[in-house]
């Protein structure tokens, strides 16, 4: 049986066939967030693929991962494309830097996971905590649940990290 | 800089077909919104204008390529209205930088004896029908599998998925938005010299920067305008289109879908502000036996103002980090040492996923851009060189031009075309 969920008004299905998937949003419906691991070059990826980038190899194992990083760029939307997000605007889609494997195996290498900025509830985040986030934010990692057996990965801003005092913004607000 | 670079690139391949085939014949349609016509209509009136271009008939045509994204109409289709019989036909998937890559397929197959000539098209409603910028059915349809990691989080129109690397590049090399605008500046005052432009009216770098955000760093004037229209290109042997009635555009080098690693998600490699180019790049100009310098009109691919500059650094026109530089220093403007998208191209002309910017330069290579200038008694034009508002846009002594495609930051294609000796 597909796994599907409605999401913000959008019907999101991880088909049947679909095992790295399935396997992918389980951790995070269990509120622990894996990755892949292949055997051979011990190195994590994402997102969930049937082999390592590096090696070629099919063989793999699911690790449990720190969801903690920096931001490394991102997009604030202020025109919505899906209809699920008309009312979202401004929105942020963060591409995060995870701490774990940074500059590995080549040193402008990441394990860059994307998701939207959020409050620490679970709700899209307000204009004024989007004003406050930038290139180099520590943020972490929480889960919203879609359907039992499926959660997403979001991120919200990491208090207990030293910040930056200005992360970058794109100069006009 | 990149670990793996130049030094792991194939640079071997053979050159032995510089030279050796041309772009024949050309054809489009209007640019429009609101074509009332299918697909298949619009793919028929752009493959006749180019046989006539050509001066070719059904029975001299015998291969057909055409790309598209479940949004469009097939060869078989529009062979059959055209009375065209094909010994070699392919339908692909694809968008932007499939112009410049399928131009080499159809080379290949006509050097493995396939087929003589080939013409190679894209028809499309993309404002009337499947919408390029992504509205409409394209983001109602469900989120399954694998889209599930981007289009859940709202990251799914090509401006949305790219912007990462745009801000990057920002954030990297200090690159403003009022350098970029100067992308969209230059295309529009080219556009004003173009009769079939959809938009013709000349802009400044304000107009650009204070019009709505779609999504930073885009503004919508840094965005391409979504049209309907299709558009034609023939390709044939060196010999066969010396005896055609245009002069033939030489094609010297072809890079065809060169990616970043991790083609899959491509932000895992970075720079993130670095993009394919970096890479094909060395298959081009090794082929092409010319250097960027060498290079009198270039046609990089403007879905975005960004697109444009993101290319022209990373294939060596300018320095890594210096495109914001380049765009804003009048290089690129008509008039300048090397115009880029002399037609407006995507941001003003009309989007057709990179085929129009190749019909341009072909142009420019025969010396007869279809500008305002009049025409002469020889029924030829007589172009004029200024380049102010409602003139001319012919390139004075053009000769080698180089069209750069862009899919997205991790994959491009890229093509070098010579005037015939």
């Amino acid at each position: 049986m597909p796994i599907q969920g409605e999401y913000q008004g959008m019907m999101l299905t991880i088909d049947d066939l679909d095992g790295e998937n399935r396997d992918f949003f389980r951790h995070c419906a269990e509120g622990s967030f894996h990755l892949q691991r292949g055997t051979k070059s011990g190195l994590l990826r994402y997102p969930p693929t049937t082999a390592c980038p590096w090696t070629s190899e099919r063989e793999s194992e699911w690790v449990p991962v720190e969801g903690k990083g920096e931001v490394h760029s991102y997009v604030e939307v202020h025109h919505a494309i899906q209809p699920a997000f008309k009312d979202k605007v401004p929105y942020l889609v963060l591409l995060v830097d995870l701490d774990t494997q940074k500059g590995a195996p080549t040193e402008h290498e990441a394990l860059r996971v994307a998701g939207n900025l959020m409050t620490e509830d679970g709700e899209f985040a307000p204009p004024e905590m989007i004003k406050s986030v930038g290139i180099g934010t520590r943020v972490k990692m929480i889960f919203v649940q879609v359907a039992d057996g499926f959660a997403l990965p979001h991120w919200v801003i990491d208090g207990d990290a030293t910040q930056p005092e200005t992360p970058w913004r794109y100069p006009q607000e | 800089m990149v670990a793996s670079g130049a030094s792991d690139v194939d640079t071997s391949t053979s050159k032995h077909l510089r030279g050796k085939y041309a772009i024949c014949g050309i054809g489009e349609t209007s640019y429009r919104r609101g074509s009332d016509q299918t697909t298949r209509s619009l793919a028929t009136w752009a493959i006749k204008n180019a046989m006539d271009d050509a001066g070719m008939n059904a029975g001299d045509v015998d291969g057909m390529l055409s790309y598209s994204g479940n949004d469009s109409t097939f060869s078989t289709f529009v062979a059959g209205d055209l009375g065209i019989r094909l010994n070699f036909y392919m339908d692909v998937h694809g968008g932007g930088s499939s112009t410049e890559c399928l131009i080499g397929i159809a080379i290949g197959v006509i050097e493995a004896g396939l087929c003589k000539t080939v013409a190679i098209y894209r028809a499309m409603n993309g404002f009337s029908a499947v919408r390029i910028g992504g509205t409409g059915a394209r983001s109602a349809a469900p989120v399954t599998g694998d889209q599930i990691h981007h289009r859940a989080y709202g990251w799914q129109s090509a401006g949305q998925m790219f912007a990462p690397s745009f801000l990057r590049h920002m954030y990297d090399y200090g690159t403003t938005p009022e350098q970029v605008a100067h992308v969209k500046v230059a295309h529009s005052n080219h556009a004003s010299n173009n009769p079939k432009a959809y938009y013709k009216t000349r802009l400044t770098p304000e107009d650009v920067v204070n019009s709505r955000v779609i999504c930073k760093p885009l503004h919508l004037l840094d965005c391409c305008v979504e049209t309907d229209n299709a558009t034609c290109i023939i390709v044939t042997g060196i010999d066969r289109a010396r005896d055609c009635p245009n002069p033939p555009a030489v094609i010297q080098a072809i890079a065809g879908r060169t990616c970043k690693p991790r083609a899959d998600m491509h932000y895992q490699h970075g720079p993130i502000s670095t993009v394919a180019g970096y890479y094909a790049k060395d298959i081009l100009w090794p082929n092409a036996g010319v250097g960027p310098e060498d290079i009198d009109v270039t046609g990089a691919y403007d879905a975005f103002t960004f697109t444009a500059m993101l290319q022209l650094e990373d294939y060596g026109f300018c320095k890594k980090g210096e495109g914001g530089d380049y765009v804003s220093s009048g290089i690129i403007n008509l008039g300048g040492a090397r115009p880029n998208n002399t037609s407006g191209g995507h941001l003003c002309e009309g989007y057709t996923h990179g085929m129009s910017m190749v019909i341009e330069n072909t142009r420019q290579l025969r010396g007869e851009v279809d500008d305002f200038c009049p025409i002469g008694p020889d029924g030829k034009r007589q172009h004029t060189y200024d380049y102010a508002e409602g003139g001319c846009r012919q390139v004075k002594g053009a000769e080698l031009t180089a069209n750069l495609g862009w899919a997205n930051p991790g994959t491009g294609s890229a093509m070098v075309m010579a005037k015939d000796r």
